[in-house]
């Protein structure tokens, strides 16, 4: 058995973000992070490696130093990692990204019990499409949102949450799952994990790798195989500044509650 | 259905709305995506149906269709009880196949982001997630784009068309799809020139839902396509579906909200609860930060913002909330804010009608006695 989990590196949109005056991110001057729903997913891989002794292989899609995050997560526990690295790969929306990652997993080959796991969305694109658009390129059952993960021999049964509760769904391996912040709280690298996390195997697959696999096609991946376009990216205008009401005290209070009463909320 | 060709774009017509019923209970989002649908219709000259699955739930057509559909495609079986990807997948895919709409919308839940992705990969199309904004007039686009953007004018004039493999393609009548990017620091307007239908999941409680029409929900034509569904269809089996134990607020309907952030951590329980006594003056609910859910001040249902929910409420009250570009995402178009921060220089002020730079565990006990003066006046 082994699981397969799906990671990205993106930049920290929690801190300062620059927007060029084109109206793009200025990716360079930003850090970047493992995208934080991911770490949820790598830690829910190495809980059932803690369990079972399954092998756990980290697999991202993006730039060569991409590398570093694999060794982050090498250092987590992890037990070799994939990178995706090709300059006919750029420019991919979301189906073509799948079709690449889901080509990727299927050059390493997809046994009867396996697993392949994903973080619920990336903060930089917010779209959750990646992990459900893999599973139906491989043919695979999913379960996304995932809360809760057991695995019983060739099934597993997930707790998949929903905003208003949750459905208990029993599937077949081979399957992917999408997991959410309170699945579990990630672990942090050991101390022989980073001393270990160089010497584990990080296997690059570029184009003359996966090239004769069926799911690539010049058709389907990169700029040219993404059935979406940007039309225009822009930022939103600041909305004119307000009243300040002056000082801190009752009348400020009587002023805004009479505020309050002109709107008729009260 | 064999020779479905999803580049043959001159073969689709109509918009579609799949609108989620969840237990029988049609999902509120499916009622604001099919008073949008309307606008996108009439913007395409073409007719808005709504897709509805389930088992037993075809009482549930007129009041879909009063919302502005001209009818309803309707599939019930036993195994569409419950949503499952498998079976709803294939459902909707084969009937997309056979009746070929060119916009196809989601709600963006739990469930419309599970289901519109693999959708969209079967079917070999583009999908937009979580859109805040539709147009297919490229006037009134552009007119959008002059209230929410900062783009310069010939920028703007510029957006009536796209370089598409290299070609110069008129958007004329593609479905521009709008939507934050980086956590709402960027937006980002979406086509898919090449393929049908277009695709979007639309975030709930964004699009205003259209007044009943009853004599629209009388005048619904219902459509039963014919479809095939065993239970070979499905590699996932549901045991159980259970509602949460403890009802969830509801910041999406609520006309008034109080929000609480950072500024209570040197009294979280003292803070929430001076939240939720001034919410409930108001006849409102209690909304929070990313803070104060990450921080489990209060449950993820309370939470306002890009990863938590998008709210348009008469009144926003935010308390000791800063205004990170991400909470800003969720709550900005309320018809009026109000902001309690101690610092002058919170970005929550940029963007408030109303701001009172002072300590919340001062100003609201305060703001509340002079609530309850008034309405003892009255």
């Amino acid at each position: 058995m082994k699981v397969i989990v799906c990671v990205k590196q993106v930049p920290d949109t929690s801190g300062k973000v620059a927007v060029k005056p084109d109206g793009t991110l200025d990716r360079a001057s930003m850090l970047t992070i493992i995208n934080p729903d991911d770490l949820n997913a790598v830690e829910a891989a190495l809980k059932l490696k803690d369990e079972t002794g399954c092998e756990v292989v980290v697999v991202t899609m993006g730039p060569p130093p991409a590398e570093k995050m694999l060794r982050e997560i090498l250092a987590m526990g992890a037990d070799r990692g994939v990178l995706i690295s090709a300059r006919e790969f750029g420019g991919s929306d979301t189906f073509a990204t799948s079709q690449i990652i889901a080509a990727g997993i299927h050059h390493m080959g997809l046994n009867d019990d396996d697993i392949v796991m994903c973080g619920r969305q990336a903060i930089d694109g917010d779209t959750a499409q990646v992990g459900p658009q893999i599973a139906e390129k491989l043919n695979l059952p999913q379960i996304t949102y995932a809360g809760d993960i057991k695995v019983e021999g060739n099934s597993v049964i997930v707790k998949r949450m929903l905003e208003d509760g949750f459905m208990n769904i029993k599937m077949k391996t081979p399957c992917l799952i999408t997991c959410i912040k309170e699945l579990n709280e990630p672990r942090y690298m050991s101390t022989f994990g980073i001393f270990t996390a160089y010497e584990k195997p990080v296997d690059v697959y570029d184009y003359n790798t996966l090239k004769d696999e069926p799911l690539i096609d010049p058709n389907t991946i990169g700029l040219q195989g993404s059935p979406t376009n940007i039309l225009v990216s822009f930022t939103p205008p600041l909305k004119g500044a307000g009243v300040i009401l002056e000082g801190a005290d009752k009348k400020t209070a009587d002023e805004l509650a009479g505020i309050l009463e002109k709107k008729h909320v009260i | 259905m064999d020779n479905y060709n999803s580049a043959d774009i001159s073969a689709f017509k109509d918009v579609w709305v799949f609108c989620e019923q969840r237990q029988g209970v049609v999902q509120p989002t499916s009622f604001e995506l099919i008073s949008e649908g309307r606008r996108l219709a009439d913007e395409l000259g073409c007719k808005l149906y709504a897709l509805l699955l389930g088992d037993n739930v075809s009482d549930k057509c007129k009041d879909i269709a009063g919302y502005g559909a001209d009818g309803v495609v309707l599939c019930e079986s036993p195994l569409l009880k419950n949503y499952t990807t498998d079976g709803y997948t294939k459902v909707i895919v084969d009937v997309i196949k056979e009746r070929k709409p060119e916009v196809v919308l989601f709600g963006a839940t739990y469930i419309g982001r599970d289901l519109g992705p693999r959708c969209a990969a079967r079917l070999h199309t583009g999908l937009c997630a979580d859109c805040t904004h539709l147009d297919v007039s490229v006037p009134v686009y552009q007119d959008f784009l002059k209230e929410a953007s900062t783009l310069a004018p010939e920028r703007i004039e510029g957006t009536s068309s796209a370089m598409v493999m290299g070609e110069k393609h008129d958007v004329s009548h593609d479905l521009k799809m709008t939507r934050p990017a980086f956590g709402g620091h960027l937006m980002a307007t979406i086509i898919c020139p090449r393929f049908r239908p277009a695709m979007a999941t639309v975030r709930p409680g964004v699009m205003r839902k259209a007044p009943f029409d009853q004599a629209k929900a009388d005048a619904a034509e219902i459509i039963r396509p014919e479809f095939s569904l065993t239970e070979a269809d499905f590699e996932t089996e549901v045991l159980a579906v259970e509602k949460a134990a403890k009802k969830l607020v509801d910041l999406i309907g609520a006309d008034y909200i109080v929000s609480v952030g950072r500024g209570i951590a040197k009294d979280v329980e003292g803070g929430v609860a001076l939240g939720q006594q001034l919410a409930d003056e108001l006849g409102g609910v209690l909304g929070g930060s990313r803070v104060a859910i990450d921080s489990g001040w209060l449950s993820a249902d309370h939470q306002v913002g890009q990863t938590g929910k998008t709210v348009h409420p008469k009144v926003y009250i935010a308390l000791g909330i800063s205004g990170a570009i991400q909470h800003k995402a969720g709550m900005q178009d309320s018809e009026c804010i109000i902001a309690v921060n101690t610092n002058p220089s919170a970005p929550m002020f940029e963007i408030a009608d109303y701001g009172i730079v002072g300590d919340l565990f001062k100003v609201v006990p305060m703001l509340i006695d002079s609530i309850k003066a008034i309405k003892a006046a009255k």
